[in-house]
């Protein structure tokens, strides 16, 4: 079972390493990463493993996307099954 | 991995173009909640609802955050009361009041089956449930209440339809305070669906299982958005795009259903493959129209592009679901779409134009203000029109008409919220009440030498 986080917003030092620690608090598993920064704005795409968290997936949203408001970047968080039914047959 | 291209997609879809569930839809049987003593069958009604219903809005919040994708709106729907309370004696009304309450308690936002089917005629308890509706709705709030006044197999039932046109301005006069929103939360249908998940005229049908969850999808900001894509594509290419949208958008739907089906142990029922616009800026379905190439949404043109839009929707949306039902296709509501609103105000889109456009689209007139003095009758001679457009062309039609009380062409009426404000729009001012007041039933239409 997984999720996709994505983080949108100003590049910043430390974005990476600071959304994969929240997510190592809560014990998802970092699985892939995409990551670029096209003027100045930051874009990354994590797939995290959810299956072993330590919190139920709306903490693990919540406090990614309270992460993202302190950082002044957009978090989402959404589980992977949206993306597979809308552009897989 | 998933592609990163997909993945942004269907973020923006989401952020920038308003895609959303439009609603989960638990249908809920009452028919062993029928008793002689009408008290006694009000308690069980509300211990059904609230029994069953209990982890809707927990589970339908639950799925938003996870697929981050927003359920707006969770909703029952029940058996038609009618069919409830005719064993037992009493105004049907107390029925309403143990619905509001249930609704209430597990934070519904709307319910409907305060309804009756009348379309070959009347039986037990079908006449005083229509009577008490206007006192239903104006004593309730979430109360959503239908008739079905007709079917393709049936006929139409005139009787009935004299007897709606006074029930609409009545529900809208007892309502005067609230906009006449009674009257907004009142339809009468031709060949109404018993699976529909949408309200007002959502009722859970006699041959559906005890208890069902039905899903309606949404997004017109998205369909747009993909058109702006294509300005130079010819029609072909137009339908094209929106299948895919349609597809897209469905699956979502499906994958809700799926879910909360599983956790709430209901089974799935349904997918209403719609388009249903909200007032808010670029949820429209107006505006689609206009994408394609309208200047005005309501100008000659207008039914051609529905019709195609309406057929693309279906074909996207078939094959990403398992079932489909409801009323599937496109919404035309005028209060409750940005585009409409203004096409009505700016004179394009008039009701004459409406009714043609729901002979080829889901539902029927929704949603329209008509001028306060409009004549019971007149509200029954378009609620026959109406209704002769779906038991000819086999399909459901519906008229929700707002008669605003005290208000004429060149007002409006304003809910706030998904049911928008709508402009009072002008009606023929000649009479049709010899029509309606001979009564009887219109006969079923042949279904052979089609033309």
């Amino acid at each position: 079972m997984r999720a996709v986080v994505t983080v949108i917003g100003k590049d910043t030092v430390g974005i990476l390493a600071k959304v994969s620690t929240k997510c190592a608090e809560l014990n998802a598993n970092v699985e892939e990463v995409t990551q670029s920064v096209l003027q100045e704005l930051f874009a990354m795409i994590m797939v995290v493993d959810i299956s072993k968290l330590t919190s139920d997936f709306a903490t693990l949203s919540d406090s990614l996307t309270a992460l993202g408001d302190e950082l002044g970047v957009k978090v989402h968080v959404m589980h992977e099954d949206i993306f597979n039914c809308m552009h897989h047959i | 991995m998933i592609n990163v291209y997909d993945i942004l997609e269907t973020i923006r879809m989401i952020q920038d173009d308003c895609l959303d569930i439009r609603t989960i839809t638990m249908g809920i049987s009452l028919l062993d909640c029928i008793d002689s003593d009408i008290d006694k069958a009000c308690e069980k009604v509300y211990e059904k609802i609230t029994t069953k219903a209990k982890g809707l809005v927990k589970v339908g919040e639950q799925i938003e955050k996870e697929l981050g994708i927003p359920i707006i709106n969770k909703r029952i729907s029940v058996t038609p009361i009618a069919i409830i309370s005719a064993a037992c004696k009493g105004s049907p009304v107390k029925f309403a009041h143990a619905m509001d309450k249930a609704a209430k308690t597990v934070g519904v936002n709307l319910i409907g089956g305060y309804s009756a089917l009348v379309p070959k005629g009347f039986s037990a308890g079908d006449v005083e449930l229509i009577k008490s509706i206007p006192e239903a709705l104006a004593t309730t709030e979430r109360v959503c209440s239908s008739v079905n006044i007709g079917s393709t197999k049936t006929g139409i039932n005139l009787d009935a339809v004299k007897m709606m046109g006074g029930i609409i301005r009545e529900c809208a006069e007892k309502t005067v305070d609230q906009a006449c929103f009674g009257a907004a939360k009142l339809v009468v249908f031709c060949n109404a669906v018993e699976d529909n998940p949408f309200m007002a005229g959502a009722f859970h049908g006699v041959g559906e299982p005890d208890c069902m969850i039905n899903v309606g999808v949404s997004g017109p900001g998205v369909v747009r958005a993909a058109l702006k894509k294509y300005p130079d594509a010819d029609i072909t290419g137009i339908a094209d795009v929106i299948k895919e949208i349609s597809y897209k958008i469905t699956r979502v739907g499906q994958l809700v259903g799926t879910i909360a089906s599983e956790r709430l142990g209901v089974p799935f029922g349904i997918v209403d493959l719609s388009l249903a616009p909200t007032p808010a800026v670029g949820d429209s379905v107006a505006h689609i129209l206009e994408e394609i190439g309208l200047e005005k949404c309501g100008t000659h043109g207008t039914t051609a592009c529905l019709a195609m839009l309406n057929d693309a929707v279906k074909k996207g949306g078939v094959m990403a679901c398992s079932r489909i039902g409801g009323l599937s296709g496109a919404f035309i509501p005028v209060s409750e779409d940005a585009g409409m609103i203004a096409a009505a105000k700016s004179g394009a889109l008039c009701i004459e134009k409406l009714e043609a456009m729901t002979a080829v689209c889901s539902v029927g007139l929704d949603m329209i203000v008509v001028p306060g003095d409009t004549p019971a009758d007149t509200l029954s001679a378009i609620i026959a029109d109406e209704a002769a457009i779906g038991m000819v062309n086999c399909k459901t039609t519906a008229v929700r008409v707002i008669p605003a009380i005290g208000k004429d062409v060149g007002e409006e009426l304003d809910w706030g919220g998904l049911f928008g404000c709508g402009p009072v729009m002008p009606l023929k001012k000649e009479s049709a009440s010899k029509f309606i007041n001979r009564g009887g039933q219109i006969p079923a239409p042949l279904h052979s030498l089609k033309n």
